[in-house]
């Protein structure tokens, strides 16, 4: 697909407000860190206050980089659903894939009581919430794309979706009906989504995979902008849709579902980034559309991180209650402006 | 020149050939035949139009042409090689289609959208080469759409859209173009013009160009040849050798309409 225009413009301007918003998001918080302060703490100045290199480097750096990976990462798994399933309200969440990772997650926190004793222990660590969350998500999208291929009509996806959903949460309060007051605690807090407490370790390997799901969804670039025109023109243009298919499935999956297992359920932002950077570009060519939603994505991120943290004061809201208050509003905002989702 | 070599060349010159061809749906209990003993054989440049009632079989016949449904019997080749031989991406750079279903996404630009035919020949990227370029413009032009190329497609007129979508069949740059019902939707003038159209593209490009329509009179003005679909057979020729074979007669039940030889058209009933 050709860039007829020139998108240099808007890509530095977000550019530069990625950096911004970076800073920014270190800098503030429950200590206020001047931003001179946290510059030079990057270029390795010991800076005159040891204990606000510790802050930046323990804590505010590891939440800004996930801020990041979360934000794009969620905000790409969007885009690539909402071409894929050629529907715009698609998106990790309608689609059940965080319901599945949420009952991945509720099924291993709730149920090690069930499995007692040793196992208990192995089950509840970091680790295997991750993996349960990234089995949960990934068994869901599987489900998703047979359902897609017997069903031809997209809006039956989205109920199935949300029947997921439904399942998911009948299943969560049967389980916590079982399980302990402490173990209630530990799933809800969870699913309050949370970017602030990964290790350098952790975020090592969210990248890892992270970055893997980006190549993947670059790779996707050209099948994208092929599938804009449905499948059977893509056919036509001689795509293999079983495999392109596939590989943008396995590349949502890695995004939405690792970031899931990491942070806990993220919810609109993978629905909302796409819809509100196509207002900034307007233009449905990937090659335009993948990096700009990517820079969009974390941009907003860590916005909403820097919110959550309540700069100046101790307390720190749920993410999920921040990035819903800003996606709900400006989603309705676009529809009644726009009257149709053009994508 | 010997008469092999003659029949050689010749032979060349077919763009598409069905042998024995039967279509028709493969159900785990039976097999539904729709039509049966296709013979067709299409040459370069010729403007081919496919006629026959609702439910005859038409769509049928092109979803198998294309690949889109298997045959249930006998031979399909493009370009002298064998339908199953090629590959997705081979087959795309021999045969481009406009389908019936509507796009997607409109918010892509006409120019954008023509350069989307050009994706069997891009890189993993999909960035357009000079060539590519040349060729959208080139195929803009042929189709009088210049004006339209910045415009996004949900601005179009469904006539425009049509032009649109045969431009990017064009960009494909295949010996073989299959429209499904292309001047469905358009009113009386847009049909000719989009036919016209067509007859003025099979000859400039020397491209084969078949379609499957309901606007018979028309068809058998401007085609080179028909395939006539009807209940019992599928019938190959030139339009004026059918008429006086009368294959027309045959297309619809005669209670409310017969066909006219001397306007080679329809009639009602009075």
């Amino acid at each position: 697909m050709p860039d007829t225009k020139t998108y240099i413009v808007p890509f530095a301007v977000l550019g530069v407000l990625l950096l911004l918003c970076f800073f920014g998001n270190i800098s503030l918080g429950s200590v206020s860190i001047p931003f001179k302060d946290v510059f030079n703490s990057f270029v390795g100045d010991l800076t005159e206050n040891q204990s606000w290199h510790h802050i930046i480097h323990e804590y505010r750096l590891p939440k800004a980089y996930t801020a990041i990976i979360v934000g794009s990462g969620l905000g790409v798994s969007g885009l690539l659903m909402q071409t894929l399933f050629r529907n715009p309200l698609a998106g990790p969440f309608v689609l059940g894939i965080t319901s599945g990772s949420s009952l991945g997650v509720a099924l291993v926190i709730m149920g090690a009581s069930i499995f007692g004793g040793t196992l208990a222990g192995v089950l509840t660590s970091k680790w295997s919430i991750v993996i349960a969350a990234s089995i949960g998500g990934f068994v869901v999208l599987l489900v998703v794309l047979i359902m897609s291929n017997r069903v031809r009509d997209t809006m039956a996806l989205l109920i199935i979706g949300l029947m997921f959903g439904s399942m998911t949460s009948a299943t969560v309060s049967l389980l916590s009906f079982f399980s302990t007051a402490e173990e209630l605690q530990l799933y809800v807090f969870w699913g309050f989504g949370s970017i602030g407490n990964l290790t350098w370790d952790e975020l090592f390997v969210l990248f890892i995979i992270y970055a893997i799901g980006i190549i993947i969804s670059m790779t996707s670039i050209k099948t994208l902008n092929t599938l804009l025109l449905g499948e059977n023109y893509a056919k036509s243009l001689g795509l293999n849709i079983k495999r392109s298919r596939l590989l943008i499935i396995i590349s949502t999956s890695l995004l939405a579902g690792t970031i899931t297992a990491f942070a806990g359920p993220i919810i609109f932002i993978g629905l909302a980034i796409p819809h509100m950077t196509r207002q900034i570009f307007n233009t449905s060519n990937h090659k335009i559309l993948l990096p700009a939603v990517f820079l969009f994505g974390a941009i907003v991120m860590l916005i909403c991180d820097s919110i959550a943290q309540l700069p100046s004061s101790d307390l720190t809201l749920p993410i999920n209650a921040i990035t819903s208050l800003i996606g709900a509003p400006v989603i309705i905002w676009l529809l009644v402006r726009k009257r149709k989702m053009m994508f | 020149m010997s008469l092999l070599e003659f029949m050689k060349k010749n032979e060349s010159h077919i763009v598409l050939k069905t042998e024995d061809l039967v279509i028709g749906y493969n159900t785990k209990k039976a097999k539904s035949i729709i039509a049966s003993n296709i013979n067709i054989e299409l040459h370069k440049g010729e403007l081919v139009g496919l006629i026959g009632a609702n439910g005859i079989g038409k769509s049928t016949l092109l979803r198998t042409i294309t690949g889109v449904q298997r045959k249930l019997s006998g031979h399909i080749s493009i370009n002298n090689t064998l339908l199953e031989n090629y590959s997705n991406l081979s087959l795309a750079k021999a045969l481009s289609l406009v389908l019936t279903e509507s796009l997607t996404s409109k918010n892509l630009t006409v120019f954008e959208l023509v350069a989307l035919g050009r994706q069997p020949y891009t890189n993993w990227v999909g960035n357009l080469s000079d060539k590519d370029l040349q060729t959208v413009n080139t195929c803009l032009h042929q189709i009088n759409i210049d004006d339209l190329k910045h415009k996004k497609c949900y601005e179009l007129s469904d006539g425009q859209l049509q032009k649109v979508m045969i431009a990017r069949a064009l960009a494909q740059d295949t010996d073989l173009i299959i429209l499904d019902e292309p001047t469905t939707h358009l009113d009386m003038y847009h049909k000719a013009y989009i036919l016209k159209l067509l007859q003025r593209l099979a000859k400039e490009t020397n491209k084969t160009i078949l379609f499957s329509s309901h606007e018979i009179d028309l068809a058998i003005q401007l085609c080179d040849t028909l395939i006539v679909m009807s209940d019992n057979s599928v019938i190959t020729g030139q339009p004026c050798d059918l008429i006086e074979k009368g294959t027309f007669d045959n297309l619809f039940p005669k209670d409310f309409i017969v066909f006219d030889n001397k306007t080679g058209s329809f009639r009602v009933k009075k």
